[in-house]
């Protein structure tokens, strides 16, 4: 079965825009020179929301941390069972993270402190997804 | 009437607090404690558990129906009143009054309770609050603002036939389209507890003892599920032998979800005093939401949640941790309490030092009872044992349970990002 698939809002729509052409974006106050994701209407910081901007991140990171999921509760995943649950810290801002299954890495073989790297997947509906991948030396 | 917002005692600095001491819990009252509802049995639905626990509560107290002014519920049990399981209707029929809406079924609210029980004096209604550390902390704060005199708090949790939270969608909107695609849920709590473990050097198994002896506690409390329909001790082997959800979350660091309702009567302190048992007096609450940095609860976020809510408890008492005789943080989930006694420094525990507390003596009777009614993982996902038992402690009616000093109780929920603290006490401070 296919993972689910993001309904992009207009919150949301210009990360998975950014997605589809190999971009991976983080919103950014320019007020208080801080990032912020998931998006939000206003800098959680200052309030305000026209300082707010989208900006391209490095797609580097670094895994911080996982869980192996073994009885989810979203259907979708079921058949996958189990899987791995990874956390990227962003490479230029370690406040930031984002998920991974880590495609490609044993269940339950995460090495937690490697650094990884955003590629795309291609779900239905136009949407690529960021995952990661080991960056090997 | 609306959800009431701004009584929260979260803004800092946060004071002692202006009601101190002078507000009481006076009693207690529990229905009997179902795993599940049967759909079936209408002396058996939530409502009907809720009128028990209502009319017990009254009782315990000595006074009468006549005397409650005030009602103060999350009529489902959850942040905002949801049900906490799955909803009756539409797809199967309702049943005749009272149980013709969700009212009476899944959820109960004050007004369909004050119906049934033909309540005609409560001026005070809200039934719109979240889980029971923050029902308490309202009707405290309502009691002592004048809002109401004797106000019956009621907390009913249902669960119906089958696995509640499943999630079928195929597209994914709002918050979950950050977290559904790559199947993160509860994995949250696996993830949070793999960091505490791997940066203190700690590990799943060492939770044993606590979730033991939560079991061995709940065996003890009447209230409890386990009590009543499965009385079999639950053993040290049990728990290392228990399947992962998401590890590090074993099915045993899950609370069973049941059936039940209890009740409550909040009260000045100079009403308690006439009532049938000693007053146990409050005297503090605090509530506190945050917010993660950003798409996951991190250790960090969770550690640095926990201290503020815990500073603001201690400034709102003005206690330190050496004065809580009894504490009862939330284990539903049982992999979060170490974050709670770390951040209250109880007993002195620092931070990455809780799994070594849980090897040492936490019976009742010892000199570090923990969770002396159960917590969640003895009794069932009722949430109740964390004030049905302190109260009975301080009464000096815990019978097999009684710690051996019972002056000062704290009780810490729910959530580290969904946060409350009430503190109870034998004397008014
Ligand atoms: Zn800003």
């Amino acid at each position: 079965m296919p993972r689910p698939v993001p309904a992009p809002d207009p919150l949301s729509k210009p990360f998975w825009d950014a997605c589809a052409q190999g971009k991976l974006m983080v919103q950014k106050c320019t007020m208080c020179d801080r990032k912020q994701f998931p998006p939000e209407a206003t800098c959680r910081n200052c309030g305000w929301a026209f300082n707010l901007t989208w900006i391209p991140t490095s797609g580097r990171g670094t895994i911080v941390g996982y869980s192996v999921t073994y009885d989810t509760r979203i259907n979708a995943w079921v058949p996958d069972q189990p899987f791995n649950n990874a956390v990227i810290a962003l490479e230029e801002d370690p406040a930031i993270k984002f998920h991974s299954n880590l495609p490609g890495v044993k269940v339950n073989e995460v090495p937690v402190g490697a650094k990884v790297e955003v590629y795309f997947l291609d779900l239905e509906d136009g949407i690529k997804l960021p995952e990661w991948k080991l960056v090997h030396h | 009437m609306a959800r009431e917002t701004g009584w929260e005692r979260s803004r800092d600095p946060v004071g002692i607090w202006e009601h101190r001491g002078k507000v009481a819990l006076a009693s207690r009252g529990h229905a009997p404690t179902d795993r599940r509802w049967d759909g079936v049995s209408m002396d058996k639905t939530l409502g009907a558990y809720t009128i028990i626990a209502a009319n017990a509560a009254i009782e315990d107290a000595g006074i009468k129906p006549s005397d409650i002014d005030g009602i103060i519920t999350s009529p489902g049990g959850q942040p905002g009143g949801a049900p906490i399981g799955d909803t009756w209707g539409p797809v199967r029929p309702y049943f005749a009054p009272p149980y013709n809406t969700e009212d009476g079924l899944t959820q109960v609210t004050g007004e369909w309770l004050a119906r049934q029980m033909g309540l005609k004096n409560v001026r005070y209604f809200n039934s719109h609050g979240d889980t029971i550390w923050n029902l308490i902390g309202l009707a405290a704060q309502c009691v002592g603002d004048g809002r109401c005199n004797v106000a019956l708090v009621t907390y009913p949790t249902g669960n119906l036939e089958g696995r509640y939270h499943r999630n079928p969608d195929t597209r994914v909107r709002g918050p979950a389209q950050w977290s559904s695609p790559w199947g993160w849920g509860l994995s949250g709590q696996g993830f949070t507890f793999e960091q505490y473990c791997r940066k203190y050097g700690s590990n799943h198994d060492r939770m044993a003892p606590f979730v033991v002896q939560e079991h061995k506690n709940g065996l003890l409390w009447p209230g409890s599920y386990y009590a009543q329909h499965e009385p079999q001790p639950f053993t040290t082997e049990d728990y290392l032998n228990g399947r992962w959800i998401a590890q590090n979350l074993s099915i045993f660091d899950c609370d069973r979800p049941v059936n039940t309702a209890a009740a409550y009567i909040v009260t000045t302190a100079e009403r308690a005093r006439d009532m049938r048992h000693k007053p146990v007096y409050i005297l503090d609450h605090t509530e506190s939401t945050f917010q993660p940095r950003s798409l996951v609860q991190d250790l960090d976020d969770t550690e640095a949640f926990c201290k503020v809510q815990a500073e603001r408890s201690y400034a709102g008492s003005g206690l330190r941790p050496k004065d809580i005789d009894i504490f009862l943080p939330y284990d539903g989930f049982a992999v979060f309490t170490q974050y709670f006694i770390e951040a209250f420094r109880w007993r002195g525990v620092n931070k990455g030092e809780a799994h070594d507390l849980y090897a040492m003596d936490i019976t009742p009777q010892g000199p570090n009872p923990l969770n002396t009614g159960g917590g969640n993982m003895g009794t069932g996902r009722m949430r109740t044992a964390f004030f049905s038992d302190p109260i009975e402690q301080i009464q000096g009616r815990a019978g097999a349970r009684q710690a051996k000093k019972a002056e000062i109780a704290v009780t810490h929920g729910v959530l580290p990002g969904n946060a409350a603290t009430i503190v109870m006490s034998s004397t008014p401070g």
